[in-house]
């Protein structure tokens, strides 16, 4: 009795784990269609130019600048679920980072300055909820006047003149959040800036599946009438999301001086179509309700990659808006299969 | 006997516009009632169930819970006060899971907001086959947008019961039900009346109301023009003629203000 019914719970473990396993695949699929995307096309860029991509350093060159595109990604999947838009967040980085540098700049605590960033960022992601959620105006076009107020602010204020600040190098706030460039050839780990990207995307994940407020982010982009009956805030969730925007800019724009030593007026202006197309390519759907923060960080690696895999190739430069095209298209394609859209 | 209501409505008004949807109505529910409210389209049936349950704040008039006036009312404090609403529209979100419909806006959580997926799963799981989801097809997991509409129905009736609620509302809860389905809701509805819980039963199907109600509530532009128990009342045709003489008066009055 005892014998035979061994093999049998075994197998039935076995099923169980297998179906479990069928199960995981299927709740996560987007972000697995995502991973085997970037995965594909790093074999192929590796087919292509073996030498350069079976070198750490190369990765490592990418893992430089990846994270302040991380950064905004994760809360951008949150504003996506919540079936709103954000475009407004390259002059937030720009804006945000200009109160850390020039405080910096004025011989301030980097630890005021960040402080002052988180800060700034907040204050914008709330006045784009006023805008969107309070005002009621369209999110795609209150957010893109933002970018250009701000951006348009930003000019004002330091008529075309940059900060530098040098000084910041070797301070334990440095130390901990990024790594010095210039040592890169005698320092093979991963920088540490993609340690804290990591750590972040890692809390989003968490904040996204686990945690009220991510599930009910959900229900708000998938059923903003059916979500107000069962009585969530609405409004106040719609508002939260635009206040983690603007934080997770404020951070990018921090991370961007620290690793740059420098803040130009136009930081931040050339993130705004890598950093959509990665929310996208990750296997978050415009329409609401669903998404995933991992793939949005797995989304801006695939794009980060596509300009160094396209040179390494032996292309030239004229090929990387063409390829840029390309794969974000192809991923779109591919994420396709996960459900067509809903509407 | 006015403390004994679970919930009561006084005097309450709600305008959109111009239009008085609610218009000064008193109205009460009593522990183990089931009251069938009814009127004809426009009559203001669903902004009063929208105001009972807390989507839409009043512009007037007093709600008062167990014998206590509740201020800033609104659904999360609708559903604190025990009464739980099956929309006519389900109130689903249809990507999300079936555990998480169940939960939504209510989800089982630590103090930090951290939501316990395990205890919500086991307690989707046990809910729904307590009200006979029996298909091996799907899941706690499976997407709403998954389901047929007596299934939807399901989750929705599954998330009144979870929360064990004192009244439950349902708008319209047999539009667009199979025979079958609409047993079950029938069947659902006497269960819930056994355990000495109050319905709000609204319906367009006049016979269905009188046979599932102990009172009936009559609405007609956004006034309570009747209140009349069961026993009062001989038969469902009784209650359909007692309609069209409303209905007949509601033309008058328009006729009068033409003249």
């Amino acid at each position: 009795m005892g014998l035979g019914a061994k093999p049998g719970g075994q197998q039935q473990k076995a099923r169980e784990d297998a179906s479990a396993l069928v199960k995981w695949a299927r709740n996560n699929r987007r972000a697995i269609t995502s991973t085997l995307f970037l995965i594909v096309m790093l074999i192929g860029f590796t087919l292509a130019n073996t030498d350069v991509f079976t070198q750490f350093k190369t990765y490592r060159s990418v893992m430089i600048a990846l994270p302040i595109s991380m950064f905004l990604v994760v809360p951008l999947v949150f504003v996506v679920t919540a079936g709103e838009i954000d475009l407004s967040f390259p002059s937030v980085v720009g804006l945000a980072s200009y109160a850390f540098a020039s405080i910096v700049d004025h011989g301030g605590d980097p630890l005021v300055g960040i402080a002052a960033a988180l800060t700034v960022g907040a204050a914008l992601g709330y006045l784009n909820a006023i805008l969107v959620v309070r005002i009621g105006l369209s999110a795609l076009v209150a957010t893109l006047g933002m970018n250009f107020f701000l951006r348009g602010l930003i000019n004002i204020i330091v008529e075309g003149f940059s900060i530098a600040i040098p000084e910041i190098r070797d301070t334990f706030i440095h130390n901990l959040l990024t790594d010095d460039p210039i040592k890169i050839v005698d320092h093979l780990g991963i920088p540490n800036q993609m340690l804290w990207a990591l750590a972040f995307t890692a809390l989003g994940v968490f904040l996204y599946n686990r945690h009220s407020f991510g599930v009910r982010v959900h229900c708000v982009g998938d059923n903003p009438e059916s979500a107000a009956e069962m009585g969530i805030d609405v409004k106040r969730t719609r508002t939260m999301v635009f206040i983690f925007t603007g934080v997770g800019a404020a951070l990018a724009g921090i991370f961007s001086v620290m690793i740059n030593f420098v803040w130009w007026p136009t930081t931040g202006d050339g993130l705004l179509l890598p950093v959509l197309a990665g929310i996208f390519v990750g296997g978050t759907p415009a329409w609401g309700g669903i998404g995933t923060v991992f793939g949005g960080a797995i989304g801006t690696t695939i794009v980060a990659f596509i300009e160094t895999g396209v040179i390494a190739a032996g292309l030239t430069g004229f090929f990387t808006q063409f390829f840029y095209g390309l794969i974000i298209i192809l991923s779109l394609i591919f994420q396709r299969f996960n459900g067509g859209r809903v509407r | 006997m006015k403390d004994d209501y679970i919930i009561e409505l006084r005097n309450v008004s709600k305008s959109f516009g111009n239009v008085n949807a609610v218009d000064g109505i008193s109205f009460g529910v009593r522990p183990g009632e089931v009251v069938g409210l009814i009127g004809d389209n426009g009559a203001g049936k669903s902004t009063l169930i929208k105001i009972l349950s807390g989507v839409h704040p009043p512009d007037s008039g007093q709600i008062i819970v167990r014998g206590r006036e509740v201020r800033n009312w609104n659904a999360a404090r609708s559903r604190e006060a025990g009464i739980e609403t099956v929309y006519q529209d389900r109130a689903l979100a249809p990507q999300q899971t079936i555990t998480r419909n169940i939960f939504m806006g209510r989800e089982i959580k630590n103090r930090f907001g951290v939501i316990k997926v395990k205890t919500q799963y086991e307690e989707a799981n046990r809910l729904m086959r307590e009200i006979g989801f029996t298909s091996k097809v799907f899941d706690p997991d499976s997407p709403v947008a998954t389901l047929s509409g007596g299934e939807r129905q399901g989750v929705a009736i599954a998330r009144a019961l979870y929360f064990d609620a004192d009244l439950i509302v349902l708008d319209e809860p047999t539009t667009a039900l199979s025979l079958v389905e609409t047993a079950k809701v029938f069947g659902f509805v006497q269960n819930v009346r056994d355990r000495g819980r109050s319905i709000i039963f609204i319906g367009h199907n006049i016979y269905h109301v009188y046979d599932i109600a102990d009172r009936f509530v009559v609405l007609d532009r956004g006034k309570v023009v009747m209140t009349v128990a069961k026993d009062e009342i001989a038969s469902a045709e009784v209650l359909m003629k007692h309609m069209q003489e409303i209905a007949e008066m509601a033309h008058a009055d328009a006729g009068m203000l033409d003249a």
